[in-house]
């Protein structure tokens, strides 16, 4: 059976399946969901109106048998927090089921007219419209519960917190994890918000009994398969035991101190001298000593590197999943806070209200730096999750991101590009990381042009991070491959073995050609990453975004970041290159 | 001369007395490369992708020099 779009309409409660017409059909993924959002969605329509939309789609090889580490789905639509395009990934239970019922993407379109609440129940069946009276208010932790009570066949929670619920810019989707917590998110962005303004509380999702995905070519498919899973297992990043098994991706702590590239107390530093304290090497001392909690998490079954982890109380109860890096930065170094357990709090609160760790982490730091709270007050820190959580005028602040609260706290350091705040490296430390928080469609994102891999880890080559010569290029070349793995299904992290092994990369090619009935020699992997960063871009630019917004923020350049003391040198003429095939 | 060495995440089991983030100070005589200061401590070659020094990357046959804060990295990265 091919594949189909679901179309759920809330203005009128219906839904239908359509064809996926042909125009759409090589896409998937982040592919589909920027394809259809760039169609579709009118670019200067305000983010919480009746004409944004959102769409879900999983990746190519997302439902297929065993493809290894596959489970992403794509959420897209226009962000509250940049005001262009935005795709958000996330792993958990969705995925697969979606895939395996057949459906290439779900755009939820139109407001309800009666202005009330939703959970939409969808399996082989169609759409079930129920009332979500009953849950609204609620957190994810709770809601999670009540639907597996509800639906014995475990199904995919796509969800979203009180923060959505109140349409505020820092809200994320959440998707629950093999434990049937919420403990994934597609974050950034604000998407929550927008499936807020649709009046959607949650999609549960139940695949018994579904089509399932057909593979074209099933021994090209095995074969890529193989390939791509013995470059997972053997690289040392990614094998059993390896560094992103055994400590997450909060491996990275001690070492991106060590570059002088951590970003602390709100971008005025590039060391934390706590930064051990918070790492990922403590986050596996902790799973020992307390007796509970685990490292090696998968986030969706069928993963084989799990990077995921589960950090347990001072009980040894199973606390919250998972404190990976950028959660552990955002509020550990970037809060001056040297506490796992609070950071394990504050990372709980978000999952359960339904905020971005990365954006509210740096709301705290940026509230510090605005004299409010000192660096470091972890107990502060905490209590103003109670403040979004009572939406008090203070917690609607820094609810709406980190732009909102610099300006209500008159913070000049705002880390920010196109609205979104920026990740755990330091751009003036590490320079084609700038590059790609400058350029990107996406707002500032490592995950959109990782280029931490050469000039951090030596992954894919080295290259020094203090130079600004080539930056330009490398992450272009980083952004156009990360487009396309981020459209296959496959989980980013597959991109440091087949960066490396040469057969990993054709494997994972093979697999999708497989997948579409296409040669492998027919998928170029960096051109329809391009394809894909084109339709993006052309969004924002009609959106109204020009190469003005392509820039770092202004204290960047004349603020020296320690240990290195530099600031950002980058040329804007290289920027302007990155996007310049473009124009 | 005297250097300081500090080990990340899978090297660590090389080093077990070391708390995390903590560093071994060795006297080795002047001009010791970092390669052969790794031999010492017999990390193995193979699981080291990254060397830095004092904060920025280095070679494996650069020499170290006294007071030099040195990093063995294995093979990182995340997200
Ligand atoms: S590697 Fe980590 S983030 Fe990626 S799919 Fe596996 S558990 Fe999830």
């Amino acid at each position: 059976m091919s594949k189909q779009i679901l179309r759920i309409n809330m203005a009128d409660l219906s839904y239908k399946y359509e064809k996926v017409p042909k125009k759409w059909s090589k896409w998937a993924g982040r592919g589909l969901t920027s394809t259809i959002v760039a169609e579709e969605v009118e670019p200067t329509c305000h983010p919480l109106g009746p004409n944004n939309k959102l769409v879900i789609a999983p990746g190519w090889v997302s439902g297929t048998p065993a493809a290894p580490s596959s489970g992403r789905t794509s959420f897209g639509g226009k962000s509250p927090l940049t005001g262009g395009i935005k795709e958000s990934n996330s792993g958990g239970l969705s995925s697969q089921k979606i895939a395996k019922l057949g459906l290439a993407a779900i755009i939820i379109e139109g407001t309800p007219k009666d202005e009330k609440w939703y959970t939409l129940f969808l399996n082989k069946d169609g759409v079930k419209f129920e009332s979500a009276d009953d849950i609204l208010g609620k957190g994810m932790y709770q809601v999670d519960e009540i639907f597996w009570k509800k639906y014995p066949n475990e199904p995919a929670i796509i969800g979203i917190g009180p923060v959505g619920e109140k349409k505020l810019s820092n809200a994320g989707i959440s998707i629950n994890d093999p434990e049937n917590k919420p403990g994934r998110y597609a974050a950034r962005g604000g998407l929550g918000a927008v499936m807020g303004a649709r009046g959607v509380k949650a999609l549960i999702v139940d695949d018994t009994d579904g089509p399932g995905v057909d593979i074209a070519d099933m021994d090209l498919f095995k074969a890529g398969r193989k390939k791509l899973t013995d470059a997972i297992m053997s690289h040392d990043l990614t094998k059993p035991g390896g560094g992103l098994n055994l400590y997450g991706t909060n491996v990275l702590m001690n070492i991106v101190n060590e570059a002088g590239g951590l970003p602390t107390r709100n971008f005025s530093a590039g060391q934390f001298e706590g930064a051990a304290k918070i790492s990922g090497e403590m986050i596996a001392e902790m799973v020992e000593k307390r007796g509970g909690g685990m490292t090696g998490h998968g986030c969706h079954p069928g993963c084989v590197i799990k990077c995921s982890n589960i950090y347990p109380d001072e009980e040894g109860n199973d606390f919250v999943s998972c404190v990976e890096y950028e959660s552990a930065w955002a509020f550990g170094a970037n809060c001056g806070i040297d506490d796992l357990d609070y950071v394990a709090k504050m990372i709980r609160e978000c999952n359960d209200l339904g905020l971005d760790t990365i954006e509210a982490g740096n709301t705290v730091a940026v509230y510090m730096d605005g004299g409010a709270l000192e660096f470091g007050d972890k107990e502060g820190a905490l209590s103003l999750f109670d403040e979004i959580r009572k939406m008090s005028p203070l917690g609607r602040i820094l609810g709406q991101g980190v732009e909102a609260t610099a300006k209500a706290f008159g913070v000049h350091r705002v880390p920010t590009v196109k609205g979104q705040s920026m990740p755990a490296y330091e751009p003036r430390a590490i320079k084609g990381i700038g590059v790609t928080y400058a350029t990107t469609p996406m707002g500032a994102d490592h995950t959109a042009g990782y280029t931490i891999a050469p000039e951090i880890a030596g992954v894919s080559g080295k290259v020094d991070p203090l130079t600004d010569e080539g930056k330009a290029d490398l992450s272009l070349t980083f952004q156009a491959a990360t487009a396309f793995i981020d459209s296959t299904g496959y989980c980013l992290f597959i991109a440091f073995p087949i960066l490396d092994i040469e057969t990993g990369f054709a494997g994972m090619v093979e697999s999708v050609a497989g997948v579409m009935g296409l040669k492998a020699d027919d998928v170029d992997a960096i051109a329809m990453g391009k394809e894909v960063l084109k339709i993006e871009r052309e969004f924002n630019t009609r959106a109204g975004f020009t190469s003005a917004d392509d820039r770092l923020p202004e204290f960047m350049r004349y603020e020296k970041l320690p240990p290195h003391d530099v600031v950002w040198t980058m040329p804007d003429e290289d920027l302007d290159k990155v996007y310049s095939w473009i124009d | 001369m005297r250097v300081e060495v500090r080990v990340f995440a899978t090297l660590r089991r090389y080093l077990p007395d070391l708390g995390i983030g903590e560093a071994r100070v060795m006297d080795v005589p002047d001009g010791t490369t970092l390669d052969e200061i790794r031999e010492i401590l017999e990390l193995p070659a193979e699981e080291v992708k990254v060397i830095m020094v004092n904060h920025l990357q280095a070679a494996p046959q650069d020499p170290g020099a006294d007071g030099d804060r040195i990093t063995y990295i294995p093979a990182v990265a995340g997200g």
